[in-house]
């Protein structure tokens, strides 16, 4: 049973981090759920096998199972969600805004790339960039 | 919007009894399955029945009270849960029960677990109304008034474009763009009559 | 007990949250309730510390469950100087946000997620359970996104999906980390992992350290982990970047030396690697910073440099290494939110925060100059400033550990800070603007009154700093005794009589 589980975590975590290198927001929060999804499996097996529930009077205490995985994978399950949904909160800001999940490059990196790169040419684009930049960004 | 009878007809037998069923959770918590989470998330299930149903204004008609104002207390009352033990001399979350004997009822345990879990219950339900007031509408209105994406997926594969080069970017919608789009189509529209 | 104060500093803040949520129409209670509740949880702070310096370890049972079977609250040394210089921190940058007015620290939403930022801090300092430390990192964390995604502009839109995915690709790992922490020893508090660590044979324990490493390398922004660090933080509003600059990555920073000296013993190998990892940490946060034209994310990389500096002096695992780590974290801490609360100055005043176009702002607001110079004097640690200080108890520390390569990159890193601090100067504060500023109307002198006040705030207490920095050195030196003799603090949490 642990075998089938750790190996259950092991494909959501490869398949999971398949998914995050995508480009595209929605696949990237599919593939951080999947990854969560992992980690929780992988949390409920460090408790060691099943067993009874862990009720002093209900069952004998040698039966129990450990409940402190079980507490721990909760709450990691609650922030999981609480995160997920904040991610697909901004993935549908990131549409609205542009019809597009694709996560951008960065603006400076790239203008300081350029300006190392060719000068006469970059100076253009950096300045159109520029322009570009402050346009969105300027936040009064 | 569509709506649907049978649904509707249903979710009026289903929403309270589901919220009876949290009720029962909430209160049967501090020693046996259930507890503030989950019966706040059952009453949350009722909610979004609620929501399928009738849209985002249904659920506003339930719930008069700000989705903020409903998180809000439901996080005083937990934080002040914990604290209160710290004012008695104990340490921070500590409990305490307080056996009652009403009439009728037998003997009532009260935990103080129970206003905790009251507060998590309220955290719950606000935030899950939060999440309607925010997303809720678009579906119906906003999506519909914006335009369909004019980059055709195929070429965004050009994607290692900065956000800000995308042309569309200028599709932000704030209300100042909107009334700007307002007045130049109601330009062109003038300009067409008028040629 | 007077033991309870030590969950106030992360419950005074939550309950504060709550109290802005209920009022958050009413945006000057809001303010109110904040600043008064920020402003109590530095006088809880100083109590803590004053008692922390007494007892050295002060403990709060969460329930009245004792270790290792509850969650623990403790307050050591190291806790309570962190929790001080935080808390003071976070009333600072707080006055500043209010003081500046139509910007995102208006939002109804800013004083709650603020407060709860405020309390994840707290509760990573104070926490002694490693699931907790998770929940607070989380707490923390969860404010962080909003904070810095709060105007929904494309720019933050796009930075902030790079960090949120990282810092939640750090938490999976967390989690995993703590799973296999778990099923190897069984517990997950941190005085009995303590105990317990030293059973397991020496290559599992190697691969948790390591683990851990990676994952609160990704929060504080090792090498080779920072890359989103100076992508993320400056498109935030001014105050909310200051507030994650100063404190966010030193978090990260607290949580790999708490585990490191507690959880593991002290070996020569992992103190080797965490000496090349920051080295090369110190190198690349320093020739970022060269090559950068925008004043934020210079100052950006500048953080990654200093988290260099601290992991060096924690590679060393002496005494007057460790000591002089939590003596440079507090000087850090105070300069960089001094430096990105006077970024966020320079970006008001001037219309702009980057270099080519800024100029002259010495003649035309030498409060700001003012308020540059003696943060940036500190950062490149020239005598007599605060950084002078704290890198030369690091430099010391080095040189008496004999590890002469690694003192070294440590003076040209210093050396190339100075430059970059010089580039600053003499692009914003001297000569003339290459492109005309765009001047904004209303806007003369340095800024609003409450946000320069802020300001000098912090520059005060960094030159408070350096007038106290003996009887401060000798605190972080008796914080380094602890942590270098761990016995203290699994004592005081599981109890002598075990």
């Amino acid at each position: 049973m642990t075998v089938l589980l750790a190996f259950t975590a092991a494909m959501l975590f490869g398949l999971g981090t398949w998914l995050l290198l995508q480009r595209r927001l929605t696949r990237i929060v599919v593939g951080l759920g999947l990854i969560g999804h992992g980690t929780n499996i992988l949390l409920l097996t460090s408790g060691g096998g099943g067993g009874r529930p862990p009720v002093i009077g209900k069952s004998d205490k040698s039966e129990f199972a450990d409940p402190l995985p079980q507490a721990l994978a909760l709450t990691a399950i609650v922030i999981t969600f609480g995160v997920t949904a904040f991610l697909l909160s901004m993935a549908y800001r990131s549409w609205q805004l542009t019809h597009d999940d694709v996560v951008a490059d960065d603006l400076e990196d790239r203008m300081i790339s350029r300006r190392r790169r060719d000068s006469d040419v970059a100076d253009v684009e950096a300045a159109d960039l520029e322009r570009q930049s402050d346009s969105a960004g300027d936040d009064e | 919007m569509r709506r649907s009878l049978i649904l509707e007809a249903s979710v009026r037998v289903l929403y309270p009894s589901i919220i009876v069923l949290s009720l029962f959770f909430l209160f049967a918590g501090h020693n046996q399955p259930g507890g503030g989470f989950v019966g706040g998330l059952a009453a949350a299930a009722a909610i979004s029945l609620r929501y399928v149903a009738g849209g985002v204004r249904a659920v506003r008609r339930s719930f008069r009270l700000d989705p903020w104002t409903i998180l809000g207390v439901g996080l005083v009352v937990s934080v002040v849960t914990a604290l209160v033990p710290l004012l008695l001399g104990g340490a921070i979350l500590e409990h305490g029960t307080l056996k009652l004997h009403p009439p009728l009822l037998g003997e009532v345990k009260a935990t103080s677990a129970l206003p905790f879990d009251i507060g998590v219950y309220l955290i719950v339900i606000g935030l899950v109304l939060m999440i309607f007031e925010a997303f809720g509408e678009d579906s119906e209105s906003e999506l519909e008034r914006v335009e369909p994406p004019t980059t055709p997926a195929a070429s965004v594969r050009s994607e290692y474009r900065p956000l800000g080069q995308h042309g569309s970017a200028r599709l932000w919608l704030t209300p100042d763009d909107l009334s700007e789009t307002g007045d130049a189509a109601g330009s062109d529209s003038s300009g067409g009559t008028r040629s | 007990m007077i033991n309870s104060l030590v969950p106030l500093p992360i419950v005074v803040p939550l309950l504060a949250a709550a109290l802005t949520i209920v009022f958050a129409k009413f945006r000057v209670v809001q303010q109110l309730i904040a600043l008064a509740s920020l402003a109590s949880i530095v006088a809880v702070s100083v109590a803590l510390l004053a008692q922390a310096d007494d007892e050295s370890v002060v403990i709060m049972d969460a329930g009245g469950w004792a270790a290792p079977l509850g969650v623990t609250y403790v307050v050591d040394r190291l806790s309570a100087i962190m929790l001080v210089t935080s808390s003071i921190m976070l009333l600072v940058v707080l006055v500043y946000a209010i003081g500046q007015r139509g910007s995102e620290a208006t939002h109804p939403a800013f004083s709650p997620i603020y407060l709860v930022l405020a309390a994840g801090v707290s509760a990573s300092f104070i926490t002694g359970d490693m699931f907790n430390l998770f929940v607070a990192f989380e707490m923390m964390l969860a404010a962080s996104y909003v904070l810095l995604t709060l105007g929904g502009r494309p720019d933050q839109v796009r930075s902030g999906m790079t960090y949120v995915v990282i810092s939640l690709v750090a938490s999976a790992l967390f989690i995993t980390a703590l799973a296999l922490l778990y099923s190897a020893t069984g517990t997950v508090n941190m005085a009995d992992l303590a105990e317990r660590i030293p059973e397991l044979s020496s290559g599992v324990r190697t691969g948790f350290s390591l683990l851990l490493i990676l994952v609160f390398g990704i929060k504080a922004g090792l090498f080779p982990l920072f890359f989103w660090l100076p992508d993320s933080y400056p498109t935030a509003p001014g105050p909310v970047t200051a507030i994650f600059a100063g404190l966010l990555t030193k978090v990260g920073v607290y949580a790999i030396i708490r585990t490191q000296t507690l959880l593991f013993a002290p070996d020569s190998q992992q103190g080797t690697a965490l000496l090349i990892i920051g080295g090369l940490t110190m190198l690349v946060g320093v020739l970022g910073a060269l090559a950068q034209d925008d004043l934020k994310r210079l100052l950006s990389f500048h953080i990654i440099g200093q988290i260099g500096y601290m992991i060096f002096g924690l590679g060393l695992f002496t005494v007057a290494g460790v000591s002089a780590v939590v003596f440079y974290i507090v000087q850090t801490i105070l300069v960089k939110t001094n430096l990105f609360l006077v970024a966020g100055l320079i970006d008001r005043h001037a219309g702009s925060s980057r270099l080519s176009r800024v100029g002259g702002l010495v003649r035309s607001a030498p409060v700001i100059a003012f308020c540059f110079a003696v943060p940036a004097l500190s950062l490149a640690g020239l005598p007599p400033s605060s950084g002078f200080a704290g890198k030369f108890a690091l430099i010391s520390a080095g040189l008496d550990a004999e590890q002469w390569l690694i003192v070294s990159v440590a003076l040209l890193v210093s050396l190339l800070t100075l430059y970059s601090m010089t580039k600053i100067w003499a692009a914003v504060f001297w000569g003339d603007p290459e492109v005309e500023p765009v001047q904004v109307e209303g806007r003369t002198g340095a800024g609003p009154s409450l946000m320069v006040a802020a300001t000098m705030a912090t520059v005060a207490l960094s030159i408070a700093f350096v007038i106290f920095a003996g009887p401060i050195y000798e605190l972080a030196e008796r914080a380094g005794n602890d942590l270098t003799n761990p016995a203290v603090y699994i004592d005081a949490v599981l109890g002598a009589d075990r």
